[in-house]
């Protein structure tokens, strides 16, 4: 089976993207599709009824969403297999930006909206940073100098991803990321692991406590005029 | 010893950068499929440099398209599932994909950016996206721009405050000198209040192949080729007739009196029954 995790902001065109996927492939493969989003989602309801594919969701709820992730993903690509399964798509709301949802296993997409800024490629951090893939949407909306200069700040914090500009709309100019899906390995269920370094995260206000100010908490803390205890805090 | 691993390596690296600058020889257009999933109805259309090409049509018959297909180089991987062959061969994806490589620069009808960034950032970054280390072509886009419009641009300005003409005439000036590239591709420039004549005589006679999307007469008749549009697909492809050259010519005198009616009308002066300006009563 092989593993796409595809990851983006809100309205960077993630669905439209997995269903131009899912439309090519649909005739030669069986497709799974996993979708983890924080509060509503209705992309598996969408994806079955249009193509009759195998779908779930998960909401994260009051967990981070990257880290419901890490949790349901090991049942998740049994599940798909249990399906039989022979390309399995994740697609992850990109939330906070600290952390990215790619595997050491399969192909890790970032997909970006040509009207999504200039600074977004850098805000992005890790997701387009640790990504195989950056998917270019929306390139009917602005002129093709514009899009050079966005695709140069992908390149210039990532410089060996493979850029791929598409109206996913229309699906135009997919060929390569198809040619490259076909080509990826399948995966291994034993000895999937994150690419990234999640985040130190055992505290207080993970627990649940509500109170603002540090001073009513324990564990990592961060003053606004800097650390507490240096050695611990790597926020920045 | 050092010396000759020297030589060796600097040639190596010559013919490295010669590889990734294309000489451009021909263009080729293959059939796709209209609207209705109906095959175009010609061979090819082959294009070489120094050719200026027009695209007329009425809104909606897939002129943008056609264009389009040309800039992403489409490899049957388009809506209208066209082909387009660099050299009468598919192009390496090196050519596709990557922009410093690739020998084309188009003009869209966009006449806004979203990037944050002031026009010489946006003028630095992506001159590093062509791989152009020289400064002096920054300066150069600026003043090129500044021969297309009327409202000042500098470089300290930011993008997104452009006027639809600023942006337009930043965009065909960055085309020429930044994109640099042997194909140039111009989607109706005559809908941005820029000086369209200063446009065709910088950019005709260059020895790129030029292609026009476009509503205006004055550029349909002046170029060496017309592709006409509908429902999607070509219709028609034209050779420019001898006549046309004369006409072409006595158009560009109505063009000029329309502009000058324009600005005079502009200026709050008015216009008499025979066309003349004149000082309001």
């Amino acid at each position: 089976m092989k593993l796409l995790v595809i990851a983006g902001p809100p309205s960077a065109g993630k669905t439209a993207l997995v269903k131009q996927i899912v439309r090519h492939f649909v005739s030669e493969a069986k497709i799974a599709f996993l979708k983890i989003d924080v509060v509503k989602a209705y992309e598996d309801i969408e994806l079955a009824n249009e193509f009759g594919i195998l779908t779930r969701k998960v909401y994260s709820g009051d967990l981070c969403p990257d880290h419901a992730g890490v949790m349901v993903l090991g049942d998740a690509v049994a599940w798909a297999k249990a399906g039989g399964a022979d390309l399995f798509i994740v697609e992850s709301a990109g939330l906070c930006l600290r952390c990215s949802p790619y595997l050491n296993q399969g192909l890790g997409i970032v997909v970006l909206s040509s009207i999504s800024g200039i600074h977004t490629p850098e805000k992005m951090g890790a997701m387009v940073s640790l990504a195989d893939i950056a998917v270019v949407t929306k390139i009917d909306l602005v002129s093709q100098a514009e899009r050079e200069v966005l695709v140069q700040k992908i390149r210039e914090v990532h410089p060996s991803v493979v850029l791929i500009e598409t109206n996913a709309l229309q699906g135009s100019s997919l060929q390569r990321l198809y040619q490259l899906i076909r080509l990826s390995d399948e995966v291994e269920e034993e000895g999937l692991l994150l690419k990234g370094n999640p985040p130190l995260g055992t505290c207080t206000i993970c627990v649940g406590k509500k109170e603002v100010g540090w001073k009513n908490h324990f564990g990592i803390l961060q003053r606004l005029d800097g650390p507490l205890a240096e050695c611990l805090y790597r926020g920045e | 010893m050092r010396g000759q691993c020297f030589k060796v390596l600097h040639t190596l690296y010559k013919i490295f950068l010669e590889e990734l600058i294309l000489v451009l020889r021909s263009l080729t257009i293959l059939p796709g499929f209209d609207r209705n999933g109906q095959r175009e109805n010609f061979k090819e259309i082959l294009l070489l440099p120094g050719e200026t090409v027009s695209i007329v049509g009425p809104t909606g018959s897939g002129k943008t398209a056609l264009i389009t297909d040309i800039e992403l180089l489409a490899q049957g991987d388009t809506a209208t599932r066209r082909w387009v062959l660099v050299n009468n061969e598919p192009p390496d994806d090196v050519i596709r994909y990557n922009p410093a490589a690739k020998p084309i620069a188009m003009i869209t009808q966009n006449t806004k950016c979203f990037a944050d960034v002031s026009v010489g950032e946006f003028l630095a970054i992506h001159a590093r996206a062509r791989g152009i280390t020289e400064k002096k072509v920054l300066e150069e886009t600026v003043r090129l721009a500044n021969q297309f419009t009327g409202e000042k641009i500098h470089d300290g300005l930011k993008v997104t405050v452009l006027s639809g003409g600023q942006t337009r005439s930043l965009l065909i000036a960055d085309a020429i000198l930044i994109g640099a590239a042997p194909i140039i591709l111009l989607d109706e420039i005559e809908n941005a209040g820029i000086f369209k004549q200063e446009v065709m005589e910088i950019i005709q006679g260059s020895g790129k192949i030029i292609i026009f999307v476009t509503h205006d007469p004055v550029i349909a008749l002046h170029t060496r080729k017309r592709i006409i549009m509908e429902n999607g697909a070509v219709k028609k492809i034209l050779q420019q007739e001898e006549g046309e050259v004369l006409a072409a010519q006595s158009l560009i005198e109505l063009d000029k009196k329309i502009s000058e009616i324009r600005e005079a009308l502009r200026a709050g002066r008015v216009i008499t029954g025979k066309l003349a300006i004149a000082d309001p009563a």
